[in-house]
């Protein structure tokens, strides 16, 4: 049970991205309105970032910028052990910024549809599409 | 449709969970996202780069490639966003709304009147009231040069803090942003037109994929900064350093302009008027 409850623990990061993925996933699938789809889409967004960030970090151990001084610039050698990994930083850097991009193109693609259809509410738009 | 949505996502939660206990603790140094080449980056970053946030070094230079591509996906958001919903030939008003700034009093021009046009005491409004903000404004206007300035820090700054292109363009457009807000869309098309947000956005594509030509042409692999030591003159290691520099500032001139021409056209649904 003891040893259960810290393996438990020691993996609290995965159960926070996997309980966000699960409230996006839902919201992907079970709302009728294409702005709360839209919101869903990004909290998954977000709990991908999650989980990538959790997996590079080390415990205790400094951000991915080698200390340095003005003089002794890279004059020692750097462990590897000291700094946390940087690559899912970097990976999810350039996600941050496209998932904005993608964003901005889904709520101009839901603005069309507002302005062909005048709802945003799923079964309404089917509704309409089948009387046309 | 509910209860099938909750049966489907409480699986795949499930199926998550159970697969969650092999993968690696939290902070757990041995984790495999650790072990590959993260050690190689951390370990060489100086000596390869001279540039000491290895965020920056891997993000512009060992996977420059990648994040050229990134740009190129941002730039493309921004243009498929204008393409969707940019309206030109919307009908016109038959009348124009006027506000005069100092009393507050809306005039209305009929069709062929004479319109106060670029008249520093008279502002172009769309509907019959608009709430004039003082507080708001003066507050923005405030706010908004140290928020650009701060932009700038974080872009230049980038190699030995934590910051870069991506970090200081969104900044930069916030703070474009936040005065569009504050003020209307017509007073921020006055500071930076459409026209010139959306040049900047390709300006910025243009300098980051014209140093990667730029490699090339001097006898380099696409994307490798050293072979400008020549033009920059400095030695190899340094050239990339400022290589570096170079595709940040066009990354951040391209994700500034960006942000700025999703607000525009999302904000006036295409129509480029007052705005929100």
């Amino acid at each position: 049970m003891e040893s259960l409850l810290t393996n438990f623990l020691a993996k609290y990061n995965y159960w926070v991205y996997i309980g966000l993925v699960m409230i996006g996933m839902y919201a992907m699938i079970a709302k009728r309105n294409l702005v709360k789809k839209i919101i869903g889409m990004n909290i998954v967004q977000t709990a991908v970032i999650l989980f990538y960030v959790s997996i590079g970090a080390k415990k205790g151990k400094a951000i991915p910028i080698i200390a340095h001084g003005h003089e002794n610039t890279g004059h020692h050698a750097v462990q590897a052990l000291d700094y946390i990994s940087p690559l899912p930083h970097v990976l999810m850097l350039t996600a941050i910024v496209v998932s904005v991009a993608t964003l901005g193109v889904a709520l101009a693609l839901a603005m069309k549809i507002y302005h062909h259809y005048g709802t945003l509410e799923e079964n309404e738009i089917a509704s309409r599409i089948n009387e046309s | 449709m509910r209860k099938l949505a909750l049966i489907t996502v409480l699986l795949m939660g499930g199926l998550l969970f159970y697969g969650t206990p092999d993968f690696p603790s939290w902070g757990d140094p041995q984790s495999p996202a650790s072990l590959h080449v993260s050690p190689y980056y951390i370990e060489h970053s100086v000596e390869d780069t001279a540039v000491p946030n290895i965020v920056t070094a891997i993000l512009a230079d060992y996977r420059g490639y990648d994040t050229m591509f990134e740009t190129a996906v941002i730039f493309s958001a921004g243009i498929a966003c204008l393409f969707l919903l940019r309206v030109y030939r919307h009908k016109s008003a038959r009348t124009r709304l006027y506000r005069h700034n100092l009393t507050g009093v809306t005039l209305r021009i009929a069709k062929g009147g004479k319109l106060p046009e670029g008249s520093a005491e008279f502002e172009r409004i769309d509907s019959h009231w608009v709430p004039y903000d003082m507080i708001i404004r003066v507050t923005s206007r405030l706010t908004v040069p140290f928020v650009q300035l701060f932009a700038l820090y974080v872009i230049a700054h980038g190699h030995h803090s934590p910051g870069g292109g991506f970090q200081g363009g969104v900044i930069f457009g916030a703070a474009i942003i936040l005065y569009a807000i504050s003020n209307d869309l017509r007073g921020a098309f006055r500071r930076l037109s459409e026209k010139a947000a959306l040049l900047a956005s390709a300006a910025g594509v243009l300098i980051y994929v014209g140093t990667g030509l730029l490699c090339l042409l001097l006898g380099g692999s696409f994307l490798d900064y050293s072979k400008l030591a020549g033009i920059l003159h400095v030695d190899a290691i340094m050239a990339r350093s400022h290589g570096i520099l170079i595709v940040e500032i066009g990354v951040g001139l391209a994700v500034m302009a960006v942000m700025v021409s999703l607000y525009y056209n999302l904000s006036s649904a295409g129509r480029h008027d007052e705005g929100l």
